[in-house]
């Protein structure tokens, strides 16, 4: 059956296209197909791209998504992926005003996919890429067998959230600067006073009888510490602690040229996908504000009110337990149009403290569509939140702190403090929820051995998993790993020597701490 | 880009397989939690059962459980009781661990559990096999009904006459088949020995056998079950109860009656050898009593009644005879030691003990281990 969009449908398709543009809307050639259920749960299986490589989960994936979709519990509309062009896959048993619905949504993401920051690095012909990664793993796969590659592929993906995502950002330089450019001069520079202080040792010069007095015994102690850390600093690998664990493996575990492929592979598309994680609300509460204004300003057709009111509202809905993202994106965007729109912002308005005043605030700026643009184009689901949300907004959403009764074992409604719902809210969506691990050390106790930290603040690691995961580091870096992390207000070093062996756990002691071993190892 | 997602159509089924061989290990893996508790299997229509198992997925470092909760939205006070999410301990906008449900058809868990206890393919009776026919279109033959024409074949006749005759032209290739090119398939037959099988549970109900044994029994039985189905295309079971009197009872009954009283374990044996002399003629069938019971019995005489019936009647109508001692609180566990005894050499009987539900696996092992 073909894929393209029926006559009608491509009617409403280019009408809904002129009204996207005329509000201002800027997205790429977006494709429109139309795929039957089981099409469509196959392609989300592979999250969005029918070429994918072969994977277990994704036949997992599937087997979840056909059977929810068989017991009617839970139906996908439609899937856009980000990729010049947009392609956006439709359901075909959608109603025909649920097409159009989706269609305006779809458009949203488009102009979000191309516009927000965050996804400005991202590859936009991922489309023939990760066929291209496909290709690759399946001749590996045909290459080296099966039972490795998948042993080696499951290993990467299990890392897969260990990546930094500002290091898009990061303009690297080109491979050993050579030109006379003033950066360079100014290091060679800084190097050479650098040297010099040492040489000259950390005293001033004194006579010998002021010397006590010009160079009090504790300065100088300090200074002589602060040396020493220094140089050690500059002898150890990595010398600042290194946030994209994966492109650390990349670079320098003792990979064969297979695994390295594949493990570039798996970073790629962490990479791909991480600004859809990093932008969730975000992106779907955007694509949510526009198909709601244009499907109630223009599109709807009087017959389809209700329909149409039915399917928004469903999509909306949030339950006690649960924080629906499309509703919490579209309510904090309008609240931040009506906002902009009446002048409630700046250095008055933060400084009124009238109430009654600051509720009847309105200095008709009509700035709202403006800003609204502004901030799709700046924000991630962090800095969104962090800025916009505020006392007035977490109480008009009946926003609310739930944690565990220890007396019944039960969750329940702890606080309406808007500040620390902000913070439990912020806490979640901080590198998505997931703990931070470094690289600390990549040469621990002088022997090649890998040491991660983790970041502890305020919950701690899963630990069972935690060291299933550490094995699959192990498994990469084929030399013993640890890692540094903090157990009930302890800290706490798990070893993995072998990937089929057992996990060890020691206390942390001054002495396992990576920095008095490269002291002790390197002198 | 169409063309790619019809190609790629049922390009998952790889990914499905992949996924289905893991959890099939997994259940290996787990076999013996899921044979502990049988009741965690569900059984879905005649031939497909689902086994819950912790969702398989590829590990993280992540957080565990927050002390701090998470994030909600709704109306209520502080202390309204908050529905978390999926149940799982997790809500909110935390990740929930999810269950899932997967389906496997009785046939492939028993070829596990084959596999995990290195059971023999049982080897029927030779001299008792009834033959029956089946058949699979294998051959050819130049008349029969259109629907089973064979168009290759046809083709190839008609191809091969316009050769001979020269009516063939390689400029205009054109083949008409007349009546005699026309080929079809045809049925061959193929002998086949099937074989009948029954199983007799015969369940010491008197009152020293509590709601725990009668638990093993039923999830032993379950797994015997399993197996001895995958083994023969047709299984009967019957079931008999006993506690100083034998009666045949239905399946239902016979796991949730609860009787009290003596027992008298030859009454079940007679039993037992009168419905295989009436209904299970030994040349027809292959017959597999199983006996449970805590080993109590009410006499030595009615010990040495039960050897003489074991001896002259069952032993020798069976496959194999199994007695399944079930330890409980009460019973004395007589009556395994004096089947010992009494047929120390005889490999048609095995007896097993079963201290609980752990010791049902390696029951089944011994019970089902010698491939009869």
């Amino acid at each position: 059956m073909t894929t393209s969009l029926t006559p009608e449908l491509q009617a409403a398709r280019e009408q809904i296209e002129r009204y996207a543009i005329e509000y201002g809307l800027d997205f790429f050639e977006t494709v429109f197909e139309m795929l039957d259920a089981d099409q469509l749960n196959e392609v989300a299986a592979f999250g969005g791209f029918p070429t994918r490589y072969p994977h277990w989960r994704f036949g997992m994936e599937y087997n979840q998504l056909e059977k929810g979709y068989t017991y009617g519990l839970s139906k996908i509309y439609e899937l856009v992926i980000n990729n010049d062009p947009c392609y956006a896959y439709l359901m075909r048993s959608n109603a025909f005003v649920d097409q159009k619905l989706v269609m305006a949504h779809v458009f949203g993401h488009c102009d979000f996919f191309k516009n927000n920051l965050w996804f400005s690095k991202t590859d936009r012909k991922m489309m023939d890429h990760m066929a291209n990664h496909g290709t690759v793993i399946r001749r590996w796969i045909d290459r080296i067998g099966l039972q490795e590659v998948e042993q080696f592929l499951d290993g990467c993906l299990s890392l897969d959230n260990l990546i930094d995502p500002h290091s898009m950002f990061i303009r690297r330089k080109l491979s050993a600067p050579r030109d006379d450019g003033s950066d360079e001069a100014q290091n060679t520079q800084n190097a050479r006073d650098a040297r010099n202080t040492r040489n000259e040792g950390v005293k001033f010069r004194a006579k010998s009888y002021m010397d006590s007095f010009v160079n009090p015994r504790a300065r100088t102690a300090r200074e002589l510490e602060r040396i020493r850390k220094e140089a050690r600093a500059e002898t150890r690998f990595p010398p600042a602690p290194v946030r994209d664990v994966l492109e650390f493996l990349l670079h320098h575990a003792p990979l064969k040229r297979w695994q390295a492929e594949i493990l570039e592979i798996v970073r790629k598309e962490a990479y791909y996908f991480a600004p859809q994680a990093m932008t969730k609300i975000m992106n779907e509460g955007w694509a949510s504000y526009w198909h709601s204004t244009m499907m109630t300003q223009k599109i709807l057709d009087p017959t389809e009110v209700i329909d149409y009111a039915d399917h928004h509202s469903g999509t909306m809905a949030s339950s006690p337990g649960r924080l629906n993202p499309y509703k919490l994106g579209i309510e904090l965007f309008r609240d931040i149009e009506q906002r902009w729109d009446c002048g409630k912002f700046g250095k008055e308005y933060e400084e009124c403290d009238d109430f009654e005043v600051k509720c009847r605030w309105n200095r008709n700026l009509g700035l709202g569509r403006k800003k609204i643009f502004e901030v799709r184009r700046t924000h991630n689901d962090v800095t969104f939140l962090d800025s916009f949300m505020n006392q007035e907004f977490c109480e008009a959403q009946k926003l609310f702190n739930y944690g565990i009764n220890r007396r019944t074992g039960q969750y329940e409604i702890i606080d309406r403090d808007w500040r620390k719902v902000k913070s439990q809210l912020l806490f979640s969506l901080t590198n998505w929820g997931q703990p931070f691990i470094h690289v600390l050390d990549g040469n621990y106790r002088n022997r090649g051995e890998l040491y991660l930290g983790h970041s502890w603040n305020g919950v701690d690691l899963q630990l069972d998993v935690a060291a299933e995961t550490l094995k699959n580091v192990c498994l990469i870096w084929n030399r013993p790993v640890h890692l540094e992390t903090c157990l009930e207000g302890k800290g706490l070093i798990l070893t993995c020597e072998d990937p089929r062996g057992e996990i060890t756990s020691q206390e942390m002691t001054p002495s396992t701490s990576p920095e008095e071993q490269t002291a002790i190892g390197r002198g | 880009m169409s063309r790619e997602v019809l190609s790629s159509l049922r390009k998952i089924d790889k990914d499905r397989n992949r996924f289905h061989e893991i959890v099939r290990g997994k259940i290996k893996q787990d076999l013996k939690k899921y044979v502990k508790h049988h009741e965690m299997i569900g059984r879905k229509g005649k031939n497909i059962v689902s086994i819950p198992m912790p969702q398989i997925e590829l590990p993280h470092f992540r957080y565990g459980p927050n002390p701090k909760g998470g994030v909600g939205q709704g109306d209520g006070e502080a202390g309204t009781p908050v529905d978390a999410g999926d149940g799982a301990g997790q809500a909110g906008n935390q990740p929930g661990r999810h269950k899932i449900e997967v389906e496997v058809s009785l046939e492939e868990l028993a070829q596990i559990l084959g596999e995990e206890l290195q059971l023999p393919r049982i080897q029927p009776r030779g001299e008792n096999q009834i033959e029956t026919y089946s058949g699979r279109y294998t051959g050819i033959r130049s008349a029969g009904p259109e629907s089973l024409r064979h168009f290759k074949r046809t083709y190839r006749e008609a191809l091969r006459r316009q050769l001979a005759s020269g009516i063939y032209d390689p400029e205009d290739p054109i083949i008409v088949p007349v009546r005699e090119d026309r080929r079809y398939r045809s049925r061959r037959e193929v002998k086949k020995p099937d074989f009948n099988a029954v199983i007799i549970y015969m369940m010491d109900v008197s009152g020293s056998m509590g709601k725990e044994q009668k638990e093993v029994v039923r999830t032993e039985s379950f797994w015997i079950d399993t197996w001895l189905r995958s083994q023969y295309k047709n299984l009967e079971v019957r079931y008999i109860v006993h506690d100083a009197a034998a009666r045949e009872v239905d399946r239902d009954t016979f796991y949730h009656l609860r009787e009290s009283g003596g027992t008298k374990i030859s009454s079940a044996y007679e039993l037992c050898a009168r419905m295989i002399e009436t209904h299970f003629p030994p040349a027809a069938w292959n017959i597999y009593p199983f006996h449970f019971s805590d080993g109590d019995n009410w006499s030595g005489r009615d010990t040495e009644r039960c050897a003489k019936l074991l001896n002259e009647m069952l032993l020798p109508a069976a496959n194999i005879f199994c007695y399944g001692q079930v330890r409980s609180a009460y019973g004395s566990g007589q009556f395994k030691k004096d089947l010992d005894r009494a047929f120390a050499d005889d490999d048609r009987i095995i007896t097993s003990d079963i201290p609980d539900r752990d010791g049902i696996l390696d029951s089944i092992r011994e019970f089902l281990g010698t491939g009869r």
